[in-house]
């Protein structure tokens, strides 16, 4: 070996070596940004899955209460009343303690009482038990996060309700545990009401929809365009536009559907029905794409196979053709699904992002969903309703990874076939 | 040792020489007059004209790109699928134009079966790879008609006693020339007249080969056979009618024995000497 070769082979090693190292740099790089995400929404999180309740002794005062109009009575303040007797206040008829008891526990728990009475309104007079959150800054102090060292004038509660919320605590009257109703309870203005099963409905429905449109459509369409259309100077035009369709920005599709769907056809604003139908114009170019790859890798073999026993082109395709292509249509289709369920502009842009404390009805009436409400909750004040984002979050990184998941065992299963 | 080695009959089993006795070419079966065909600008075939006769076995022999498959393609307008193909000429089965207007080539290619030189079973079970034929032309009236198809396709092609107990097996998990006998019963399922073959062994190893050369030979009987093939050696064993191609052009045909023996052209007697292609 010469010196020149020796010296050329170890540059190329030298070369090598240095690939390999940039190669691992930018793999090291993008997981930590990708563990620095999950993490930080983790940590912000996870603390909403675990919720402080109380019970409490409620004495329900007949002076308090009016037998003829049992919606009008405060119920709040007969709740605040109990508290300040366990606490060993006084009473102060409006006055700052009962202010200050208001703000420890939920409305929940007034709510609770009124349908009690309303069920048996022989239990006013009496005393009885109701369990429910406390507030949602009290159930912060209890995690931790809201801290006693932080001067008094800038944190939400008081040191006589830090001193209260003490008390209940070594009471035995409060306990820690799963938040159930943040996956039951639809938003609510208290961020300890609030839950995410509204959004995760809606986002359900409207994909729904826009399955039920995309898929159909947009299959077709690339069968027609693959296996049928004469390749002429139109059908390149409209490949062309198909695929500039698909670079198009997501929030031009919710001026579209805004102008089409909601001020055209007079589609219900914010309605699962109408995110779903822009949406699916959205997805559709993706999944004309995705099926015409999945199309163009089905062996020609296969055709001719179909057309030499004497099937006719309809047949070739739906018996033999799309069969084949079907691992790839479905992966394909999921995955523009799973890109949709993400969307938050276009739906802001038709309305999806009002205030919708219930469940939602049907698909043309109003609905919130997923990625919205993390938007909408994340521009709440409420320092409470930050911690519901990154559970928000979660909740639709999991929905997300479900049907990615889905994705890869349907494309197995199919696959698997032979 | 050595004196306890006999003579073994030969693995190769090929078709038995009495096939090469000139047969009887009353009424063709096939008549092509002046077909040309075009793939968009470019000429592949050249005014081709030829008599096929029927219940009889014609190969197409010729160098690459000669447009012997093709010619082939056209039987059954196979080159329809082609974007860009233009067929010129006539090509007429029992009198009647393949081309016309009234002509459907489903059914065309129901009366014209095709074997490709690939193995290509859909990926379905054996069954249903033979059963797919009859059942898109409505040729059974029930599931015990359609299984009697099945069976006998089956065993015209040879494979029955390989496959009869495993119908419902991926045809894609046969041998290639499993595969490719499962392909001709398919094509014999629609009871068809003519059986084209483009190359049916040139993806399978001897045995296989020598096994569907007979098969071939048997299927003479019943079909118009025509195949295209780079082995002269296989032209000669198989075909009674051979048709040599060069550059989109028909040079010759005749007889089997006739063009391997004695051809009239020389450039048939330098393809068959290898002299060219």
């Amino acid at each position: 070996m010469t010196d020149a070769v020796a010296t050329r082979l170890k540059k190329r090693h030298a070369a090598e070596a240095r690939f390999r190292l940039y190669g691992r740099m930018a793999i090291v790089v993008a997981l930590s940004f990708l563990v620095l995400l999950l993490g930080r929404i983790g940590l912000q999180g996870y603390s909403t899955f675990t919720t402080n309740t109380v019970s409490l002794p409620v004495y329900l005062d007949p002076a308090r209460i009016d037998r003829a109009d049992l919606e009008g009575s405060n119920y709040d303040y007969v709740v605040a009343l109990s508290l300040l007797k366990m606490m060993g206040e006084t009473e102060d008829e409006f006055g700052t303690a009962s202010d200050d008891a208001m703000e420890l526990v939920s409305r929940d728990l007034g709510f609770q009482i009124l349908d009690q009475i309303k069920a048996n309104p022989a239990l006013i007079g009496k005393t009885i038990t109701v369990t429910g959150p406390v507030k949602a800054d009290a159930d912060l102090y209890y995690k931790g996060e809201l801290k006693r060292s932080t001067d008094e004038a800038d944190r939400k509660l008081n040191d006589r309700q830090l001193a209260w919320l003490d008390r209940i605590k070594t009471s035995g009257a409060v306990t820690s545990g799963f938040n159930v109703a943040f996956f039951t309870n639809a938003d609510s203005t208290e961020p300890e009401q609030a839950g995410i099963l509204g959004a995760v409905i809606g986002s359900a429905m409207m994909l729904l929809v826009t399955a039920l449109i995309a898929v159909p459509m947009g299959v077709m369409a690339a069968v027609w365009l693959e296996e049928f259309a004469p390749k002429n100077r139109w059908t390149d035009l409209i490949e062309v536009n198909i695929n500039n369709l698909a670079a198009v920005p997501s929030i031009v599709y919710g001026l579209l559907g805004l102008a089409v769907f909601v001020n055209g056809f007079g589609a219900p604003r914010g309605a699962a029905l109408t995110g779903g139908m822009v949406l699916a114009l959205m997805a559709l170019p993706t999944v004309i794409i995705a099926t015409r790859s999945a199309l163009k890798a089905v062996p020609p073999s296969i055709r001719e196979a179909a057309w030499g026993v004497g099937a006719s082109r309809t047949q070739t395709v739906f018996h033999h053709v799309l069969p084949q292509a079907m691992p790839g249509v479905m992966t394909g289709t999921i995955l523009s699904l799973a890109h949709a369920l993400g969307e938050t502009a276009p739906l802001l842009m038709i309305g999806m992002i009002a205030f919708n404390p219930g469940l939602p009805e049907s698909f043309t009436s109003s609905a919130s969903v997923l990625p919205v409400q993390v938007f909408i909750w994340e521009t709440a004040s409420e320092r409470a309703f930050h911690e519901r984002t990154a559970a928000a979050i979660i909740v639709l990184l999991v929905f997300m990874i479900a049907m990615n998941a889905a994705a890869v065992i349907l494309r197995r299963r199919f696959e698997r076939r032979w | 040792m050595v004196a306890l080695m006999t003579v073994q009959p030969p693995l190769i089993r090929t078709a038995a020489p009495h096939s090469h006795h000139p047969v009887n070419l009353d009424a063709p079966k096939i008549v092509v007059r002046d077909v040309s065909v075009f793939y968009g600008a470019k000429q592949a075939l050249d005014s081709v004209s030829i008599d096929v006769p029927g219940k009889a076995v014609t190969a197409f022999i010729g160098p690459s790109g000669c447009g012997k498959s093709t010619f082939l393609r056209c039987i059954n307008r196979m080159n329809d699928t082609i974007p860009g193909c233009r067929v010129e000429g006539a090509v007429e089965i029992d009198g009647e134009d393949v081309n016309a207007r009234s002509v459907d080539p489903v059914i065309l290619r129901a009366k014209v079966g095709m074997v490709f030189q690939k193995p290509n079973p859909f990926p379905k079970s054996i069954f249903e790879n033979v059963a797919y034929g009859p059942r898109i032309h409505g040729l059974a009236s029930g599931k015990s008609e359609l299984e009697g198809i099945v069976e006998a396709s089956l065993k015209k092609a040879g494979l029955w006693a390989e496959v009869s107990d495993r119908l419902n097996a991926p045809g894609t998990s046969l041998s290639g020339g499993q595969q490719q006998r499962l392909v001709i019963a398919r094509a014999i399922a629609v009871s068809p007249e003519v059986i084209l073959m483009d190359e049916p062994c040139s993806a399978l190893d001897p045995i296989a080969t020598a096994r569907i050369e007979e098969l071939i030979d048997e299927l003479r009987q019943q079909y118009c056979i025509v195949i295209v093939t780079h082995s002269m050696a296989q032209a000669a064993r198989v075909s009674q009618r051979t048709a040599f191609f060069h550059m989109g052009r028909l040079i010759e045909a005749g007889s089997t024995e006739e063009i391997f023996t004695n051809p009239r052209e020389s450039r048939t007697q330098d393809y068959i000497t290898g002299r060219i292609g």
